[in-house]
């Protein structure tokens, strides 16, 4: 077991807390720049998935897992942001690296509107209001033809930085560095974030409004805050996503996206950046992993690759279900687990984790 | 002029009246106490000070101006700092975090800086954990410094929730009931701590009790 001997306030606020923390994530980023050159253009695509959906993950976290305001509408920002993206880079001319930025911040302007009504809400009455808002853009996306393309959709234009093309086809490795970037510089975010006085004020939010606001936290401009943030970031997956997929139309950003999303930062585990990621591999990695399951039990069968109808989004239900019941702290929060179970060995115990009681909370001023 | 004046103040739930033309006043530097039975209004009272109530009649000034001007999340920036009666922490933060919060009112920096974590917001940060710090040793919460409160014993809650009204650097103190629920020592412990709130920090505190055994002890009006 680790013991830190803290001598400056420094060692609370720096990121990196000691050298394990350095070993560990510096080789996490060294094998995350190796990637391209260590396998081929299948797996780089998927890798590229993963950081985008990882970072729509850290999107949909900071609301859901920092402010605590649920939200079944998140698909809804990553059309946003793809169309807006693809419509900046098309029909305005302006370069990729000006376009994804905005799309970030038309989206998130569009999160801060949707918050201003929807802050008095709480639990399931957010979640239905998001979850309208959801099913409400698709029909937009059909009925604005003219500029969404309707039901024919949209091509994202291949990007291009300096005269230098990132192709997802083309350049699956330079595409996949790009992506790499924005999801540091995401990920940094988040972490700041986390240490400054307005992740603090996220987390009062979440776990008490009653005293954050005797603290002096504005709720209502705190919540619009983390939507805006949020859809931010989501906005940026969405940008990508669209480069990634070429083609897309409103069948691309469904209420399954958004259900897909929320899964997947329950299954990673809520409130960590680690959880955005893992939850990314569970989406990405689980459709691959039940092909190849078919096959091989195909294989067997000799009724061969047979497709079943629904069979994935039953079991995305089957594993959210079994993570609610037996891991409400996601697979990070199991990971965390199995750390302390070998830092403390022999001296582990199961009611380490298990949730305290909470004490009467004062609910009558609401 | 005092610090702070409950003037007439009444406020009605429906056909109850919870509070009936109430009127008093708290001087700067002194304890004010509450005392009264259950359901006699003394939360209440905390409640509209705080502004989570509106008043039918009266006001209430702090330092002469009237706060019912004020919103609930304003009250905190005038220097009114509060603890509840059923603990209201932030469960799944820690201490530190906690008590961080309490500083919320003197954040200077803003969205685009933080997430940038520019040189301003670093040296904010040491500032506010300075003084975190300083409420820290004042009332022994070292041990449980990094400690998650979910996990913490009741006793230890209450003093958490009283170091975070004391980060806020406030002139006025509302405790509500900072004794109950603690063993006869930790009663002590919290006794003490008033006295030197009141005397080292200079800080006022109007608290609301219904044993009289500890108000008698602390209260000075």
């Amino acid at each position: 077991m680790r013991t830190l001997f803290k001598t400056s306030y420094d060692f609370d606020i720096r990121l990196v807390k000691h050298a394990g923390h350095a070993l560990w994530y510096g080789l996490l980023v060294l094998f995350a720049l190796a990637v391209p050159l260590l396998f081929d253009v299948f797996l780089i695509g998927e890798a590229t998935s993963l950081l985008i959906w990882s970072i729509g993950g850290m999107g949909l976290m900071i609301l859901v897992g920092q402010a605590g305001q649920e939200s079944l509408g998140h698909a809804a920002f990553l059309a946003v942001g793809c169309y807006a993206n693809t419509i900046l880079q098309d029909r305005m001319g302006l370069p990729f690296l000006l376009a994804l930025p905005l799309a970030g911040l038309i989206s998130g302007f569009a999160g801060v509107l949707l918050a201003l009504p929807t802050a008095r809400l709480h639990g399931i009455y957010l979640a239905i209001a998001t979850l309208a808002v959801s099913m409400l853009v698709e029909d937009v996306i059909i009925l604005a033809e003219p500029v969404t393309g309707g039901v024919g959709g949209l091509v994202a234009p291949t990007i291009s930085i300096f005269g230098v093309e990132f192709d997802r086809y083309a350049a699956p490795g330079r595409f996949y560095y790009l992506v790499l970037a924005v999801t540091i510089l995401v990920v940094f975010a988040y972490l700041n974030l986390l240490r400054s006085p307005l992740g603090r004020a996220f987390a009062a939010v979440r776990d008490s409004e009653i005293s954050a606001r005797a603290m002096g936290v504005d709720i209502a401009r705190a919540k619009a805050t983390a939507f805006g943030l949020s859809t931010a970031i989501t906005g940026l997956c969405g940008a990508l996503m669209g480069h990634f997929a070429g083609v897309f139309n409103h069948e691309s950003f469904t209420l399954i996206t958004s259900i897909q999303m929320l899964m997947m930062v329950v299954i990673g585990g809520l409130g960590t950046i680690h959880g955005a990621f893992f939850g990314a591999a569970v989406v990405v990695l689980l459709p691959q992993a039940i092909v190849f399951a078919r096959d091989f039990i195909g294989s067997f069968t000799g009724a061969g690759s047979v497709a079943v109808p629904g069979l994935e989004a039953a079991i995305f239900g089957v594993i959210l279900v079994l993570f609610i019941l037996f891991e409400p702290l996601g697979i990070y929060g199991r990971w965390i687990k199995t750390r302390t179970f070998f830092d403390l060995f022999p001296f582990y115990r199961k009611s380490m984790f298990r949730r305290q009681k909470s004490y009467l909370k004062t609910e009558r001023m609401r | 002029m005092s610090l702070l004046e409950v003037d007439n103040v009444t406020l009605k739930f429906g056909g109850v009246t919870a509070v009936d033309h109430v009127s008093f006043e708290v001087e700067e530097g002194e304890v004010f106490a509450l005392v009264g039975p259950n359901g006699a209004g003394k939360s209440t009272l905390f409640n509209l000070v705080s502004r989570f109530y509106d008043p039918v009649e009266g006001d209430i000034r702090f330092r002469g101006e009237s706060l019912l001007k004020r919103k609930a999340h304003e009250v905190a920036a005038c220097g009114i700092a509060r603890t509840f009666q059923n603990i209201e922490l932030f469960e799944h933060a820690s201490v530190l975090q906690n008590l961080l919060v309490g500083r919320h009112t003197h954040r200077a920096t803003n969205l685009v800086s933080e997430l940038l974590f520019l040189p301003s917001v670093r040296k904010a940060e040491r500032a506010h954990r300075e003084a975190v710090e300083k409420v820290i040793d004042f009332l022994d919460l070292q041990a449980f410094r990094d400690k998650t409160i979910a996990g913490l014993p009741y006793g230890v809650r209450k003093v958490v929730e009283m170091g975070r009204a004391l980060a806020l650097e406030p002139k006025l103190l509302l405790l509500d009931e900072p004794a109950s629920g603690l063993s006869t020592e930790e009663t002590q412990d919290v006794a003490f701590w008033i006295e030197d709130i009141k005397t080292q920090m200079g800080v006022t505190v109007l608290m609301v009790e219904h044993d009289m055994h500890p108000s008698r002890r602390s209260a000075t009006g």
